[in-house]
């Protein structure tokens, strides 16, 4: 029973060593190594956990693009003002606090019954109410057009949520092109330095961006049955788009052109016309008929994941001639 | 003790640990990376929690791939408006500077 | 037979963990980059290659080892490449560095 925990242990202890390194390691440079190191054991614990294109998607946005932005906002910024060294009194009398509020949310875990069995595979002993949506999920699925339960509750299910966040990252787009004439210049020059690039990052670019698109490309078609879907691949293709863009093999495009624009928008547009068809012709707003489900996810996922894909690679690189009007 | 009760504990002890950072640090980087670790302290629990039946709870798997796309464009836009905020301090100091330091500019 | 083959890839495993925890060594006590990157990519290649081929072997299955082999090709490229990036960034910065101290001198040079 310990010996199976083994790994798991050492994961987390690991995990908790750099979140606090994350949070307090003397430099801010170390602190964005270690937040970048720690998405990546994250992704390895999530793929224990049997979500693996979620690790895969953690790996790519939690530790790649993140410590892409993370990096790039480094150099635009003068270096720490205040040094973290000096800690006054109550900063232990608040670390004990966090250790008793652990200790007691740890035993209320530990003593709740209905959690103690999983990871085992056996299922016997969880109580009816904490699976209950688990198996309407399982009930409704041979109406929801996909074989896989996470795509079904994204796209069918609970596509609405989907929709708001799509929204959610034009938004955010949105929100960082009004940002952008304070830092013209400064963005200037850091495109500036990029520009001579060593032939052998080159070269390592220009094998690992189609690897990366195929992955993209078989997470999306993987995900009507299995694990994968249009988050996972958009996750994949903005990264294959942001190493190109670093090494200056891929041209920034134009935000005045149209192209771009309609690559932002068409995901949501798609699902935004499926939704009001449906409204008008059928059951109600987001409603497929059954017979066309599968068809309206894929087209729907196919959209989306184009649009995610460009949202966050303009998100994470964007230059001011794409991103200012 | 299952590896899922240990994950989700971990999870509650990094999301406080975070929080405590975010109350303790004053640079915006290390303030955004709190949160950043706050929310992937609430992910190890969700997918956790979802590892409590076999297969996983597909519901919790659908939250948590929405929540890592919501979170790194809020990163991102808090990521533009540090940058924003400190370029437009640092002008603001040159400029009031510029007026005092003009005999310190001439000196090789 | 099978008995003898899974303790082979044990051996094999247990090996490669060895050379990881003498790399990780490394790491911590070696004093500048370049010996660290040495120390890290030298022993993370054979490290990985004796864990891939030790789960190769207990897998069984040529399907499986096959794939265990392109995943340790491609960390293997990939920390190849790593290694002589950050050892080209490292160059670069101590060439800055001579630089600007030889700028620096100069300037005094000047002032006397």
């Amino acid at each position: 029973m310990t010996f199976e925990l083994m790994p798991d242990i050492i994961l987390s202890t690991l995990l908790l060593l750099m979140a606090w390194g994350a949070l307090y390691a003397p430099t801010r440079h170390d602190a964005m190594a270690l937040f970048v190191a720690f998405g990546l054991v994250v992704a390895l614990i999530w793929a224990r956990l049997g979500a693996p294109d979620l690790a895969l998607a953690e790996a790519a946005i939690g530790a790649g693009l993140t410590g892409v932005l993370l990096l790039q906002a480094a150099r635009l910024l003068p270096a720490e003002s205040a040094s973290t060294e000096h800690r006054p009194l109550w900063f232990r009398s608040s670390l004990l606090f966090l250790l008793v509020t652990t200790a007691m949310f740890a035993s209320m875990i530990l003593n709740n019954n209905s959690l103690q069995l999983a990871g085992s595979g056996i299922s016997a002993n969880v109580t009816a109410d904490s699976a209950s949506l688990p198996e309407m999920v399982a009930a409704a699925m041979g109406d929801s057009g996909v074989g896989h339960p996470v795509t079904a509750v994204l796209l069918n299910f609970r596509a609405w949520d989907t929709l708001l966040e799509l929204l959610v990252l034009l938004l955010a787009l949105t929100g960082v092109r009004q940002l952008y004439p304070g830092v013209n210049r400064n963005q200037q020059a850091v495109a500036n330095t990029i520009e001579q690039t060593w032939p052998l990052l080159l070269a390592w670019a220009r094998f690992l961006a189609p690897l990366l698109v195929l992955t993209g490309g078989y997470l999306l078609w993987r995900g009507a049955d299995g694990a994968g879907g249009a988050f996972q691949a958009g996750a994949m293709l903005a990264a294959a788009a942001v190493i190109l863009r670093l090494t200056g093999l891929l041209p920034g495009l134009s935000w005045s052109s149209l192209l771009l624009r309609l690559a932002v928008n068409i995901g949501a547009l798609v699902f935004l016309s499926v939704a009001l068809a449906t409204l008008m012709f059928g059951d109600g707003w987001l409603v497929y008929p059954v017979q066309w489900a599968g068809a309206l996810i894929v087209a729907i996922e196919v959209f989306a994941t184009l649009s995610i894909a460009v949202t966050l690679s303009l998100l994470v690189v964007g230059e001011p001639e794409e991103l200012s009007a | 003790m299952s590896a899922m009760q240990l994950y989700t504990i971990v999870g509650a002890a990094i999301f406080l640990l975070a929080l405590h950072g975010l109350l303790m640090t004053t640079d915006s980087i290390r303030r955004l990376i709190a949160v950043n670790l706050m929310g992937a302290g609430t992910f190890l629990i969700m997918i956790a929690l979802a590892a409590r039946i076999s297969p996983p709870d597909p519901v919790l798997h659908a939250l948590v791939v929405t929540g890592l796309v919501v979170a790194i464009s809020a990163t991102a836009l808090a990521l533009r408006l540090i940058t924003s905020a400190a370029i437009a301090q640092h002008s603001q100091d040159s400029e009031n500077k510029g007026d005092g330091d003009l005999s310190e500019d001439v000196k090789p | 037979m099978s008995g003898l083959v899974v303790i082979v890839a044990w051996i094999f495993m247990i090996a490669g963990t060895v050379f990881f925890v003498t790399g990780a060594l490394g790491l911590l006590r070696f004093p500048d980059v370049y010996s660290r990157l040495h120390a890290v990519t030298k022993t993370d290649t054979l490290g990985l290659g004796l864990l891939t081929l030790g789960l190769a072997l207990k897998s069984g299955s040529p399907g499986t080892a096959l794939l265990l082999f392109v995943i340790w090709l491609l960390v293997l490229a990939s920390g190849a490449v790593n290694c002589q990036l950050l050892a080209r960034y490292n160059l670069e910065l101590e060439a800055r560095a001579a630089d600007t101290d030889e700028l620096n001198r100069q300037g005094g040079n000047h002032d006397v």
